[in-house]
């Protein structure tokens, strides 16, 4: 028996989604995945002045907007021909480091567990403690988190002002020196922090969460461990959320957090993996509109691309259904997010996962925690290494012409800015989001996007209109749909 | 009080913004705590798809009673007035319809931010959109529920402007009407509560020694004054970003960079680049409000004559040079 059930407003993702799914026998055979949102910020950057970009794509998103801001900021000091200095790249580091922290902590706590305290999971063992931490809402987890974060951000509003929103990061650096006292501050808010993190989220020190490095350390660690991590790792070996959700097993990875690593490299590694890690090639990336409400005929380079809305009659393109182009790297589909992060880094764990079971849900939420226990330290050795004194903005002169590229780690994955200067003025800017890669619609050959192939083969209930487990698939991607289309 | 939130077009800044408010338990226990029932947040709530639906079209129908309705977001009319470049997710209804329908129904409405205030960012360039606000298009009165809506109190759309707005001008807002304690006179021209706007973003800043000596920034990250060169709009600005502060520690200016006077519409086309100032012969087109144009002119050249090579220096520079001098002890 067949039924077609189209899921939407999805809530608890950022922006606007909608998933449509075939079933048959109770179990999706096929599935669609809608941004239904258009707003043409790429439109409304065109004939600019290049640094006005540095105010409106943060506006595109209000929880990646800091990862916005870098990707301007790095496609600008591109067009520019600048580098940072030591200090500037410290603290741009550091600002867009706290937005992916505390995006991956918003995403565990309010987006992805309010899932397991519904009542129709009340006959499993787990299911009292998972309403009472993590019900959407009124949780007492969350009387816990959002202080937590709050605190996190006034890293933020020390170093760029204000979060979402800031000016902070420039081509050329932040505008926001700090004195020596201020380093004193923030390792302060880094320490309440990690306190937070080691008692509430893990029960157990960061660097001891780092350094599991398999499946069953990670077992034998989580095993009646008192802290919402761990019964989270409970939750998903009752539900075997190890072995749903896989996509195209193709991660990439634009590395984040240049020179945070020690020696100039990024904390985490630039690549690609398809059953070993490769060398990321940027000419390799084409953006196809064949299944969107785009004009457009071949696949383009993002920085010879265009993103033009049909305003007509959309009946005369059948094949769309999402304003969301098909961005494709080397012809095909690939995963973005702190699992393609980390494989592409070379966690050892998050390796384990994948070799065993291929990308999973339970893959993509230990992914992100373990960024958590990861990024912290580092962090902590950057607001260290911070000279008050020395300068944190390099001058610049914008050239009156030029092409030029910004690519970053937003939490939610791989963010692209590709712009063209003409004339002094912005003549062409194009962006792919995370989610754009993660929630593509089919190409022109038909090829389905991650999502699209990670909801194939899920069960689906007689009677389930909102399937959970197709719920669990979607928003272990963390997906920012404002981003997406943008 | 029954609280449903929507998210029109926008980027979910405020929402962002407004979980980061400054509250002893998360802003969601000062809702719980404060009688504030949170009906249904597309970020927040635990419904979804059909049981999502299944409230809204109940609160729209008038089956299910609420009293607060925020919109964040811009209004989206286009193309061709149809409505289609947003439409509810499972709903294949337009968001602006139900936008229409919910309002109706309401007894406060609140524009979230200045995108849902006034169209914002989204309205910016071409508006190829045709984006707008709740109750304003821009700085013209109209937009999606026109001049006249009110809500069912008899109050127009509260707009509680900022890109992002301030989580304490959401809560002070939600908590006023909670209270019965917000009325048509505490709105001002714009309709955004007087007790933000009635306050410049030039108050509480900490650069105010380099303004009294316009002893000004030349580039990015400069401690000086950011008014004559680099675009800040704090001496016209409506909001008390500098008195109020941002996660208890910061603003605009405090980060370093100008403020663009997001509260206020049409700040998304301000017919100059953001980060630099436009002049005319040399002085600010933007000058305070409320003091002659000559007066600022002539004391700004006194002030210039006069001022101390320790605010000079320090201006040009990321962190102090010379530090103020300490007086001699004793009776003065």
């Amino acid at each position: 028996m067949s039924r077609r059930l189209r899921m939407g407003p999805f809530n608890r993702v950022e922006g606007d989604l909608e998933v449509t799914l075939d079933v048959t026998d109770g179990c999706v055979t096929s599935a669609e995945v809608r941004s239904s949102l258009y707003r043409g910020f790429e439109h409304i950057l065109l004939t600019r002045h290049p640094l006005d970009a540095l105010v409106i794509v943060p506006r595109i998103c209000g929880i990646c907007s800091v990862s916005q801001s870098a990707a301007a900021a790095a496609a600008l000091a591109d067009a520019a021909g600048l580098e940072m200095p030591a200090n500037g790249r410290l603290a741009s580091n550091l600002i867009l480091a706290c937005e992916n922290l505390a995006d991956h902590l918003t995403h565990f706590y309010l987006f992805f567990l309010p899932d397991f305290a519904r009542a129709a999971y009340c006959d499993r063992s787990w299911h009292a403690a998972a309403a009472r931490r993590f019900q959407a809402t009124v949780g007492e987890a969350q009387r816990e988190v959002l202080p937590a974060r709050a605190d996190l951000l006034r890293l933020i509003g020390y170093l760029a002002g204000k979060w979402p929103h800031s000016l902070a990061l420039q081509p050329g650096g932040t505008t926001r020196a700090v004195t020596a006292t201020e380093k004193v501050r923030l390792l302060a808010i880094l320490s309440a922090f990690r306190a937070f993190l080691s008692r509430t989220v893990f029960g157990d020190a960061l660097e001891n969460v780092s350094g599991l490095g398999s499946a069953d350390e990670l077992a034998a660690w989580a095993q009646g461990r008192p802290a919402d991590f761990p019964l989270f790792l409970e939750i998903a070996d009752d539900l075997g959320l190890a072995r749903v959700g896989r996509a195209s097993n193709s991660f990439l990875s634009y590395g984040a957090y240049a020179h945070g690593g020690g020696d100039g490299q990024p904390l985490f590694a630039r690549g690609v993996w398809q059953d070993e890690r490769r060398p990321f090639d940027e000419q390799a990336i084409r953006e196809d509109v064949t299944h969107a409400w785009l004009h457009g005929e071949q696949p383009l380079h993002p920085g010879q691309g265009e993103t033009r809305p049909l305003t007509g009659a959309f009946a005369d393109k059948a094949s769309a259904y999402t304003w969301c182009k098909a961005p494709r790297y080397d012809g095909v589909v690939v995963e973005t997010g702190a699992l393609a992060r980390q494989m592409v880094a070379g966690q050892p764990l998050i390796r384990a996962l994948v070799a065993a079971d291929g990308g999973s849900v339970l893959a993509r939420v230990v992914a992100r925690l373990l960024e958590l226990a990861l990024v912290v330290p580092a962090m902590e050795r950057w607001v260290r290494a911070l000279a008050p004194g020395e300068a944190f903005c390099a001058p610049w002169e914008l050239p009156d012409r030029a092409s030029a590229a910004g690519l970053v780690e937003a939490a939610r994955g791989s963010l692209g800015h590709w712009l063209r200067i003409e004339r002094g003025r912005i003549a062409g800017y194009q962006i792919i989001a995370p989610t754009t890669w993660n929630f593509s619609p089919r190409d022109a050959a038909g090829v389905p996007g991650a999502l699209e192939q990670a909801l194939v083969g899920l069960p689906v209930g007689e009677g389930e209109r909102v399937p959970l487990a197709v719920q669990h698939v979607v928003r272990s991607f963390d997906p920012c749909m404002v981003c997406t289309v943008h | 009080m029954k609280l449903l939130w929507l998210q029109a077009a926008g980027c979910g800044g405020c929402t962002q913004s407004l979980l980061g408010a400054e509250s002893r338990a998360g802003v969601l226990a000062q809702f719980a705590d404060s009688g504030l029932d949170l009906l249904w947040h597309p970020g927040l709530s635990e419904a979804c798809g059909d049981e999502a639906l299944a409230i809204l079209q109940a609160a729209a129908d008038g089956r299910l009673p609420f009293d607060i309705l925020c919109v964040e977001g811009a209004l989206l009319r286009g193309p061709n007035g149809s409505g289609r470049f947003q439409i509810l997710s499972g709903s294949g209804r337009p968001v602006i319809e139900w936008v229409s329908d919910l309002a109706a129904r309401a007894q406060h409405v609140l524009a979230i931010g200045t995108c849902s205030a006034y169209g914002g960012i989204v309205s910016g360039g071409e508006n190829v959109t045709d984006a707008c606000g709740l109750q304003f298009d821009g700085d013209q009165e109209g937009g999606l529920l026109g001049k006249d809506f009110r809500a069912a109190s008899g109050l127009p759309v509260i707009n509680v402007a900022g890109c992002p707005t301030h989580p304490g001008w959401v809560l002070d807002t939600l908590l006023s009407l909670a209270l019965g304690a917000l009325g048509a006179n505490d709105l001002d021209a714009w309709q955004r509560p007087r007790f933000y706007t009635e306050q410049l973003v030039h108050h509480g800043c900490p650069r105010n020694e380099f303004y009294e000596f316009k002893a000004s920034a030349q580039k990015p990250s400069d401690l000086g004054c950011l008014m004559e060169n680099l675009g800040c709009q704090g001496t016209q600005a409506n909001a008390d970003c500098n008195l109020r502060l941002w996660h208890g520690v910061g603003s605009c200016v405090r980060g370093g960079f100008a403020c663009i006077s997001c509260t206020e519409p049409g700040f998304e086309e301000p017919g100059h680049p953001f980060l630099e100032t436009a002049k005319i012969a040399g002085i600010p087109t933007g000058l305070p409000l409320d003091m002659p144009k000559a007066w600022f002119v002539a004391l700004a050249a006194l002030s210039k004559s006069a001022t101390p090579k320790r605010v000079r220096e320090n201006s040009r520079s990321d962190h102090p040079l010379i530090a103020p001098a300490i007086r001699k002890s004793g009776p003065k």
